[in-house]
């Protein structure tokens, strides 16, 4: 190359040519950049909407996220009282925490600059630190692009057309593919531990569903609950009801899973094999039990591992209580109880049957020959509709009519049926009252989205034709001659809205009108019978309204008298809420009399 | 003749002519190098094995950090590997959307060695441009991603999100203000007398040793063999998209920037192509619950044709939600170590830097 290479010399001072033009930098800060829309800055967190699921401190993989408690957030079912700090420190801007947020709460923003000289300024609490910043919102995830699954794996059931002409099972239960698809939803946050009332181990099961290993699933599901398979068909699960993903989706079908893992132990003895549970050495205490409900069995059960004698008193010929004689076939079948059941003898539980206490033994023979005593004895007596003429002959009671038709009878109710009530166990008399052939007609006070019932179990009523007649209030039975229903009148009602509360249905003044039926079912609630309670017992046995007073440890104002279920005032009535009592009384009793 | 005295220098490890932190022991006489001997360990963060730690999504958020002016053909190649183990498919909108941004890196990154390579050669004004011309692509992935540098974009299933509206159109404008700047950058370095003197027949890779070096991308490019694996074995929609491969004889420095230079213009042209043939539908194939995400046992094996040339990924899964084991094999582990040895010697003190960005040597790449 020449040393004169002229053209190389002068090309480039082309350059010049720029001198006089604008610059392509803001002057900043008098002008501002133009953010992204979608920019990673700082976070905003919505400290109402947010439920301290902590997903976002598990994703984030370089530990800049703490969940805190915080002195404004109290803890609520479903909402574990955290709220994420950021390190802005280690936070590397990725917003994986953004797109596994269930609740949408946490979102980043156009933020991002901050000058301090106080390196912990950097711990940031998004929401309560940057309120302001709610109106700069910017890298969000909404359902599509979110990584959560919001969506369930429907459950398959029975065609309605199909269904009402037996008791066959109407939820077909997940196969094993559905199962795994669905347990991978979950994102182990625990809410629903905190609601569940016996705090069964949800997210570790459900992780080891979505591992393929069902035996270890039903292990975990076993150690605090003794009736799962029934759980895992009928329960009330208020778990769902505070999954993380039902805030903006479906919640994880936390029942369905358990039905699937329990009902892999196809019998007791399979059962037996994969529990495996640790069995104390037998001690010499022994403990009565009296009635072999979910409360009973799970007292029992749990006592039995430790090493207890342990006898149950059931005045019934089959086991279960109210999960055998209340619940219809259709929801919960009689092999599944048994197989329960059998499953807990082979554990050393003694039960004996068509034992009703205060009649075949007396209530001090079990208390002086036992050294703790638990009642879980359930509420077998109904309310009455308190109507005129309600003792006509074919108006039944939803204990006595459900009681008849699970024990196999067929109960004389002819071919139109009113219902009064808007719990499950309404719907349970109605739908047991089509399969048995009739046209089945609900008469209900409220609107049909007060009914306290399932949604789910209301949506079955509606797809077999039950008629549901909201906002009615019986008034009278009309019998015939011979004493026999042949109708019921009653009044229509509107929904008045007084102060805060839930509209109150008030009748509508001749507006009475008569439905024709042949029996009437009365499903407005039951009570206990404390029949069985000897006198001196009865006086001295404290009580809240009509249940049993008892305190955290289900022990009553008698000593060594412990009790549990629908009788006792702790929690709702329902089956999770027995066994809970159960597990507590158990804990409580070992306590009390091994002192451990 | 008497002879000089071999002098030894350390070049770096923190040393504006050093593409990163690393460090190079050379042995000179006089101004001639003698031998060089290229030290790591100043960086070393251990990548492959933090990926073992992360489930499969976690890891995503580090495989930028690989090499900071091109994080995107990293983050790609470790997308294709999964889906490969997993035989995920890829929505074709996603695959478009890649081609786009894994152009954009190229472009950006070529805009950044623009910079180093007129710097070390004591040019400093095309750096000031082009690094002012590359914050148009960075708005373009700020747009795209939320993020400029680190886009944590490409996952495995297809893109993190769509294209937002107005993009296309910007992609376009940029485009063509890029396309008119080429010429001026023309102006400023190749045809300027100092870069031609000092670029020519300095550094040379012998175009009969290269493959066996390990070479790859533009310096492989500049000694005349052609090899990019977006044609060899495309990925993405390069198989859809009409472009050339660039090649130059020398395997000089003066060689590898004229190929960078022209990749510019395809990769200008690849970005049109992909924006103009856009399909619809969605832009990604969701992946299950991350938190519980498990990936098929076995072995897989992805590559791309990054901005410094062909690297892959290799990850081996057994059956959890964590990789048993990564590996990345990129262009600088072969650049800045075995070639870098092998040519330095003969060659000046004043050209260690100047040959040390032609050749795209990214440190944190090497200590993986």
């Amino acid at each position: 190359m020449s040393i004169l290479n002229l053209k190389g010399i002068l090309t480039p001072l082309t350059a010049l040519k720029q001198m006089g033009k604008e610059p392509h930098t803001i002057n900043f800060p008098d002008e501002q950049k133009n953010i992204s829309k979608i920019y990673r800055g700082f976070h905003h967190n919505d400290l109402d909407l947010c439920i301290g699921c902590g997903n976002c401190e598990t994703i984030c993989m370089n530990d800049a996220i703490d969940m805190i408690s915080l002195a404004e957030i109290a803890g609520e079912p479903g909402d574990s009282g955290l709220r994420p700090r950021i390190d802005y420190g280690r936070c590397c801007y990725c917003a994986l925490c953004v797109d596994v947020c269930p609740s949408g709460s946490l979102n980043m923003t156009s933020e991002f600059m901050k000058v301090t000289p106080d390196p912990y300024d950097f711990l940031m609490t998004p929401g309560k630190d940057n309120p302001e910043a709610v109106d700069k919102l910017s890298f969000t995830a909404d359902m599509d692009t979110s990584l959560n699954l919001f969506d369930r794996v429907p459950m398959r059931e029975l065609d309605p057309e199909e269904r009402v002409k037996s008791f066959a099972e109407v939820f077909l239960g997940y196969n094993e593919e559905e199962a795994r698809i669905e347990a991978n939803r979950c994102i182990s946050c625990g809410l629903c531990t905190e609601n569940c009332p016996v705090h069964m181990h949800i997210p570790e099961y459900i992780n080891a569903i979505a591992n393929a290993d069902d035996e270890a699933a039903i292990k975990i599901i076993y150690d605090n609950n003794d009736l799962p398979e029934m759980c895992g068909k009928v329960c009330t699960r208020r778990c769902e009801d505070v999954c993380a993903l039902q805030v903006r989706g479906e919640a994880v079908a936390i029942r369905w899973l358990k039905g699937y893992a329990t009902t892999r132990a196809e019998n007791a003895e399979m059962i037996a094999e994969i529990v495996k549970p640790e069995v104390r050495e037998p001690n010499q205490y022994k403990v009565g039990i009296i009635g072999a409900g979910p409360a009973g069995l799970t007292a029992g059960y749990y006592l039995a591992l430790k090493g207890y004698d342990i006898t149950i008193y059931e005045a019934q010929k089959d086991p279960g209580g109210m999960i055998m004689y209340g619940i219809p076939k259709y929801r919960l079948p009689y092999d599944s109880i048994q197989k329960q059941v059998d499953y807990m003898k082979k554990m050393g539980v003694k039960i004996h049957f068509n034992t009703k206490v205060g009649k075949d033994i007396s209530f001090n023979e079990i208390y002086d020959n036992s050294d703790a005593v638990f009642m879980g004895i359930g509420l077998q007596d109904a309310w009455s509709l308190g109507i005129q003429d309600e003792d006509a002959e074919g108006v039944w009671s939803a204990v006595e009519f459900l009681g008849k038709a699970n024990a196999g009878e067929t109960p004389d109710i002819g071919k139109r049926v009113v219902v009064v009530g808007g719990g499950d166990v309404s719907i349970d008399c109605s739908r047991v009252s089509k399969r048995f052939g009739a046209d089945v007609f609900q008469s209900y006070r409220r609107r049909i989205q007060d009914m306290p019932a399932d949604p789910e179990e209301i949506e079955g009523a509606e797809q077999e034709h039950i008629h549901i007649m909201p906002q009615t209030i019986p008034t009278r039975v009309i019998k015939d001659e011979k004493g026999h229903v042949k109708g019921m009148e009653y009044l229509k009602a509107e929904m008045v809205s007084e102060g805060g509360g839930r509209p109150r249905p008030v009748a509508i003044e001749g507006s009475e009108t008569i439905i024709e039926c042949d029996a009437i079912i009365a499903a407005i609630g039951q009570k206990a019978n404390y029949e069985l309670l000897p006198k001196e017992i009865a006086d001295k046995l404290e009580m809240v309204k009509d249940k049993i007073k008892v305190n955290e440890d289900r022990l009553t104002s008698i000593p060594k008298l412990f009790a549990g279920g629908d009788a006792v005032k702790f929690g709702n009535s329902d089956a999770i809420s027995a066994i809970a009592d159960g597990y507590a009384a158990t804990k409580a009793i070992d306590k009390m009399l091994m002192g451990k | 003749m008497t002879r000089e005295k071999e002098t030894t220098l350390y070049l770096g490890p923190q040393h504006p002519g050093i593409t990163g932190n690393m460090m190079i022991k050379l042995k000179v006489s006089g101004d001639t190098v003698v031998s060089a001997e290229t030290h790591l360990g100043y960086l070393h963060r251990a990548f492959e094995k933090l990926i073992e730690r992360r489930n499969w999504l976690q890891s995503f958020t580090i495989l930028c950090r690989f090499c900071v002016p091109e994080p995107d053909p990293i983050e790609l190649s470790y997308a294709l590997a999964v889906e490969k183990l997993e035989g995920r498919a890829v929505p074709e909108r996603a695959d478009y959307i890649r081609t786009i941004v894994a152009e954009l890196a190229r472009i950006q990154s070529f805009l950044l060695w623009y910079g180093g390579q007129s710097g070390s050669g004591g040019l400093y004004t095309l750096g000031q441009w082009s690094v002012g011309d590359r914050n148009y692509i960075l708005d373009l992935f700020e747009d795209l991603t939320g993020a400029r540098i680190y886009h944590m974009f490409m996952w495995p299933g297809g893109v993190r999100r769509d294209l937002p509206e107005g993009w296309v159109d910007k992609a376009y404008r940029t485009m063509d203000y890029l396309e008119k700047r080429l010429d001026d950058y023309n102006k400023l370095l190749f045809d300027n007398a100092i870069f031609q003197k000092r670029a020519q027949g300095v550094g040379i890779i012998p175009k009969d040793k290269a493959l066996e070096w390990g070479v790859v991308g533009p310096p492989l490019r500049g000694t005349g063999i052609k090899h990019d694996v977006r044609i060899d074995e495309p990925y993405a929609a390069y198989d859809k998209i009409d472009f050339e491969v660039p090649t130059y004889e020398g395997g000089d420095v003066w060689a590898r920037a004229l190929v960078r230079r022209d990749e510019i213009k395809q990769s200008i042209n690849i970005i049109r192509q992909a924006l103009d043939n856009m399909p619809g539908g969605s832009y990604y194939n969701r992946i299950p619950n991350p938190m519980k995400w498990t990936v098929p046992a076995g072995n897989a094996w992805a590559k791309t044709e990054s901005v410094r040339g062909e690297i892959g990924f290799y990850l081996v899964s057994d059956g959890s939600n964590k990789p048993r084991r990564a590996h990345l094999r990129g262009a600088a582990y072969a650049h800045g170590i075995s070639v870098l040895e092998k040519i330095l010697p003969g060659e000046n003190i004043a050209d260690v830097s100047f040959i040390l960005n032609s050749l795209g040597v990214c440190p944190p790449e090497m200590e993986r």
